[in-house]
């Protein structure tokens, strides 16, 4: 039994434990720069995981480390469910939709009942299918790209590119009409920013979810080759959990995208020897992972996560952007280097909600800066990188604008 | 050694397919298929990296 005794001495519990003595805020600012908060490497020498106190007053596990964040990710004790007393927020009034205000919003649901709805839509995210995508993805990029050059020789990329592109290429996949773009995107805004009040939120999903399911019935007079069609035709769903599917597809397309892209353009601009590269997209998706703290889960039952003893209940935020730069899975973790191997890197999580559009997000990243670079050689940032704006306020991190001239 | 899939376990995330495209593939269904169960040497590389890349663990390697 001496092994046995000496793990559960191991096991941390945080009354009294030196590692939660410090009670921190979340989430963290990272003022004037743009990667990850340099206090995760702190939070990572712990031992254990970080207690830690949120804008709405509750107290999550914050988890660092990189087999700790994978652990997370895959324990069946741990559940992606704010059905769940404790779930976190990581904004002032919470995030995440509920499934039961939201049906169809199946990140947010556990195993079976997650399967349905990712099974359906697996097929459209295959590898092969996103091969197929790419000269779509291509005449959009090709669009975007012919408005900047005849507009001038300045823009603001975020404005008219990087938030532009994974847009028009989520709508035209679900079958949103183009012209409706400005609808979405303001009220995309409001619900990935932490500020957001509880009014905002609300409003803006039953604006979504309003003219979602109007579009849905016209899809159902009229089929397309668009997800929407697809997933009327499966079978596998009702009208308002496509109506919350079809919301998440848009969300989960569109914000992390964007600022991954804009974020790997200042990088780019900055270190134009990996221009070209094709493993360069790899690593800024590592690298900044923006999609830090989207991740988030909720205990179902006792679980001892890296030492550490979690209690039913409690809430938990596996931070991808803190893992991707454990430097005990990633050598220089601090450096960009798209040298390096980084396929294992968990920005788009690890288990069963690892995500769906990470092959689009690949093939989007990968036309837009082959294309951007080559049509536009003299591409350059306008202002100092300190200048830029970055979106302190975001629930996923990225840029504001990103003046550029050539 | 050969190449093990759990199809049930698949979730579809398609990291195999690009590690190592010669071994693996999806369905229609966008489900993992072998499409070769005894890869030659070279190509074990890749499968061993795909154990620890597949996020829901669906694929072994037998030593049969
Ligand atoms: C740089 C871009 C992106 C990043 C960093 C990213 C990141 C993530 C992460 C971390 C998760 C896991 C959430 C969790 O475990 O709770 C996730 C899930 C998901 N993502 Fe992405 N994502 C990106 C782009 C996209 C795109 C383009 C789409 C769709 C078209 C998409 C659709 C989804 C969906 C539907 C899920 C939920 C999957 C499930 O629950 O089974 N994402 N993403
Ligand atoms: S990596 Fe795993 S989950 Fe993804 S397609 Fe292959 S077997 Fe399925």
């Amino acid at each position: 039994m001496a092994a046995g005794e000496t793990r559960v001495r191991g096991i941390h519990h945080r009354e009294g434990m030196s590692n939660t003595a410090q009670l921190v805020d979340f989430p963290l600012r990272r003022p004037g720069q743009p990667y990850p908060p340099k206090q995760y490497a702190d939070f990572r020498s712990r031992e254990g995981l970080v207690w830690s106190h949120m804008p709405t007053g509750a107290k999550v596990w914050l988890v660092t480390k990189y087999d700790d964040v994978r652990a997370v990710l895959t324990d069946p004790r741990i559940s992606s469910s704010p059905r769940h007393e404790g779930f976190p927020s990581v904004g002032r009034t919470g995030g995440v939709p509920n499934p039961d205000q939201v049906p169809g919003w199946f990140v947010a649901l556990d195993p079976p009942d997650h399967d349905r709805f990712r099974k359906a839509l697996i097929p459209e995210f295959t590898v092969r299918r996103i091969r197929e995508m790419r000269p779509s993805i291509q005449e959009v990029v090709d669009h975007r790209v012919d408005g900047l050059l005849a507009a001038g020789s300045e823009a603001d990329l975020v404005h008219d590119f990087t938030a532009a592109v994974p847009s028009l290429v989520i709508s035209a996949l679900l079958g949103v009409p183009h012209v409706d773009r400005d609808f979405f995107e303001a009220r995309i805004r409001l619900l990935v920013t932490m500020s957001s009040t509880h009014d905002q939120r609300d409003q803006a999903t039953r604006e979504i979810l309003r003219y979602l399911s109007r579009l849905i019935l016209v899809k159902q007079k009229r089929p397309g080759d668009d997800l929407i069609s697809v997933m009327l035709a499966s079978g596998a769903m009702s009208l308002q959990e496509i109506s919350g599917a079809s919301m998440l597809l848009l969300i989960a397309g569109q914000e992390t995208t964007a600022n991954n892209m804009a974020l790997g353009m200042v990088t780019l601009l900055l270190n134009p020897q990996w221009i070209g590269d094709e493993r360069a997209v790899e690593e800024l998706l590592r690298y900044y992972s923006v999609a830090d703290m989207v991740a988030l889960r909720v205990a179902t039952d006792d679980v001892e996560i890296g030492g550490q003893l979690i209690r039913k209940g409690e809430g938990i935020v596996p931070l991808v952007a803190a893992a991707n730069h454990d430097s005990s899975t990633f050598e220089r973790a601090d450096e960009f280097d798209p040298g390096r191997s980084a396929r294992h890197h968990v920005a788009f999580g690890y288990g069963v909600h690892q995500c769906l559009g990470q092959h689009l997000v690949r093939a989007e990243l990968d036309i837009a800066y082959r294309t951007i670079f080559e049509r536009i050689p003299k591409l350059e940032l306008a202002v100092p990188v300190e200048e830029l704006a970055f979106k302190y306020d975001g629930v996923v991190f990225g840029l504001d604008s990103l003046p550029v001239r050539w | 050694m050969r190449v093990v899939a759990n199809p049930r376990g698949c979730i579809g995330a398609g990291q195999c397919v690009i590690t190592a495209p010669a071994v693996f593939d999806q369905d229609e269904d966008g489900i993992v298929v072998v499409v070769d169960e005894r890869p030659a040497e070279a190509q074990l590389e890749d499968v061993r990296a795909v154990l620890d890349l597949c996020p829901s663990q669906s694929i072994s390697l037998a030593g049969d």
